[in-house]
């Protein structure tokens, strides 16, 4: 319990850190980026709204510390501006209709790395020198040093664009109304196909040496020799006794990945067309939108915050040791 | 650099350790850098780096003239004169992809070297002090680490001043943490030996135990930390730059393949515009991490492949 409760302490902490470097970079940072959005955009504003933008931002003339409580309540109530790209609609709202698609990408991309790359890693190390131990480490060191984007280019054009095997753009067909039937699932499957099989490709190689190099320390360890001398089945020593004591530190690495994934996901988005907060992040890149900017960094941060924090509760019930001390 | 001690490479060393073996440790770092030669994957990654860095110190004489100017007919494919072909707007994307060598390489070394430097002093600073500086670094490190990169990466991004220096510096508040935490625990382990706790007892200078002590006894984590940088330093750039966050006018492989995608070559089926600069990337990037692997596998007998021939004794 006081792993937890320390845990949630230290996750609460850096989603402070992250509100507060949210604050200052705009109040900061020399040359004058948000004056030069305002210029651009100010015109179709109410003047709510700049008012609105204009606290956000520290343009107003309050003391220092009266902008940060505020600018500190205001996150917290949802209240992150207005998009200047996507304009009227509030930055929450914009993230809000688009997380999910990203937590989709990202998550059945980084389930189905970790679920294949570990099972590939546990039977490398457990055949030493055999074809999967010599073949495969190297072409997968060799796909995942290509960028997400890269690989996710090459991916659209080929299979795409030139083969014409899978969508090239969007999460469903245009045209579909979002509903639980089978032909929009399909719609859906179909199009995270290619961009969840460009991440999985890059990340499986890391997760495929990281578990097979734990693996052959475990398999040094005393209790799998005593395993193989009272005749248990080799399957049942791999997964049961060796597998089972490597994991750990992939439970670990699960919880830190996931904002690499969503990271390399919102490249992805990009190069897909696909809707989740990566593409909406390049549309405010260009629309010089540093609310909506912000609005997604935090909103992505929180997610894997809270992605950390039930790793930990999972770890602490797959590990006693953290229990004890 | 001598290392002042070799207990900690004795004590791991096996028998048939060609690292430790001969000598019994006494000048462990040449039998290192031997090792790490010697070993297939290290040669081609170093043959790799090598040629690009060749190809990216002599660019201006092979590929003469500013590589952004048009020169040729938009949107040929590879032939003779072009070898790789030329962008929708009619620029050699052979030129492109020898001169964004340059830069690519440069911010790349450069990340790797700072960020390694920063996770260094705090990792070993942290190690060597304990209590609560250790707490507080500590603290710091995990808060950066958990922070998802890619997002900070762009807001950091967004409000400096375009430009190089300013990837180079995002890059490297973004990438230090990571570092830091790899050589806090190995450094950890050092401090805890028996030949520190001389060196305190002695009056050592902390710097001097930190930087004559500690530091020479993690040579081989401290040099896969330096190449595991690089290798985000790159692929880090290529990211920022293909959003548009980089200095658009530089050329460098992320500028390369933010044009291509901006000019539609996916669409327009010229697969030329953007394969040269990806494959670079990925290139130098597998060639960093087989080097990687191979310090890995001299510094840690376990993990080499025990096929026969390939043991040196």
């Amino acid at each position: 319990m006081r792993f937890i409760v320390r845990r949630l302490a230290f996750y609460l902490l850096a989603f402070w850190v992250s509100i507060t470097l949210n604050f200052l970079l705009p109040r900061f940072m020399p040359g004058d980026p948000v004056t030069r959005m305002f210029a651009q955009a100010a015109n179709k504003m109410q003047p709510h709204q700049i008012e609105q933008l204009r606290q956000l931002f520290g343009l107003d003339e309050r003391p220092i510390w009266q902008q940060y409580l505020s600018y500190v309540q205001n996150i917290f109530t949802g209240q992150m501006g207005v998009s200047i790209s996507r304009f009227p609609t509030p930055v929450s709202e914009v993230i809000g209709s688009q997380i999910g698609w990203t937590l989709l990408l990202g998550g059945t991309a980084l389930v189905i790395a970790v679920v294949i790359g570990n099972l590939l890693g546990i039977l490398a190390a457990w055949r030493r020198g055999g074809v999967l131990d010599s073949v495969f480490p190297p072409i997968l060191v060799f796909v995942g040093s290509f960028p997400y984007f890269w690989l996710a280019m090459a991916a659209l054009y080929l299979f795409g664009v030139v083969l014409g095997w899978f969508p090239i753009r969007h999460a469903f067909d245009a045209g579909m109304t979002p509903e639980l039937s089978w032909t929009f699932l399909s719609s859906i499957a179909t199009h995270l196909f290619l961009p969840a099989l460009t991440i999985v490709l890059v990340s499986i190689g890391g997760w495929m040496l990281g578990m097979r190099n734990t693996m052959i320390a475990t398999t040094a360890e005393d209790y799998i020799l005593m395993a193989e001398a009272k005749g248990l089945t080799n399957n049942r020593i791999m997964f049961r006794y060796a597998a089972r004591n490597a994991m750990l530190p992939s439970v670990t690495a699960f919880g830190m990945s996931f904002g690499f994934i969503v990271g390399g996901a919102l490249l992805t988005e990009v190069v897909f067309a696909y809707p989740g907060v990566g593409y909406q992040l390049l549309a405010a890149v260009q629309g010089l939108d540093y609310p909506l900017m912000q609005g997604i960094f935090l909103t992505i941060t929180a997610a894997v915050l809270v992605a950390n924090f039930l790793v930990d509760i999972v770890y602490v019930r797959l590990d006693p040791r953290v229990r004890v001390s | 650099m001598s290392v002042t001690t070799p207990s900690e490479t004795v004590a791991l060393a096996t028998p048939d350790d060609p690292a430790t073996a001969p000598a019994s440790g006494r000048r462990p770092r040449r039998g290192l850098i031997r090792g790490i030669l010697g070993n297939r994957k290290a040669a081609f990654g170093a043959a790799v780096l090598l040629l690009f860095g060749v190809v990216a110190l002599a660019a201006p004489l092979l590929a003469p003239g500013n590589p952004s100017l048009i020169t040729a007919i938009a949107s040929q494919p590879p032939s003779l004169e072009h070898l790789f072909g030329t962008t929708a707007k009619g620029q050699d994307i052979l030129a492109l992809t020898m001169h964004g060598a340059r830069t690519s390489l440069l911010v790349g070394f450069v990340v790797g070297a700072a960020a390694t430097l920063v996770g260094l002093l705090v990792g070993v600073a942290s190690a060597y002090f304990g209590w609560v500086i250790d707490d507080l670094l500590s603290l710091v490190t995990n808060v950066f680490l958990l922070i998802p990169g890619l997002p900070l990466l762009v807001i950091l991004a967004a409000f400096l001043p375009p430009g190089i220096g300013t990837v180079v510096v995002v890059l490297i508040i973004t990438g230090w943490a990571g570092s830091a935490r790899v050589l806090r625990s190995q450094a950890l382990s050092i401090r805890s030996k028996d030949f520190v706790a001389a060196a305190v007892v002695t009056g050592e200078h902390p710097l001097r135990i930190m930087f004559r002590e500690i530091l020479p006894n993690m040579a081989s984590i401290v040099m896969s930390t330096f190449l595991a940088c690089v290798i985000f330093g790159i692929g880090a750039q290529a990211g920022l730059e293909f959003l548009g966050l980089g200095d658009a006018s530089v050329v460098s492989w992320g500028t390369n393949l933010y044009w291509a995608s901006n000019d539609g070559a996916l669409f327009t089926g010229a697969w030329w515009a953007f394969v040269p600069s990806g494959l670079c990337i990925a290139l130098v990037a597998f060639a960093l991490a087989m080097v990687n692997y191979a310090v890995d596998e001299v510094t840690n007998p376990r993990l080499r492949t025990t096929k026969k021939g390939r043991t040196r004794a």
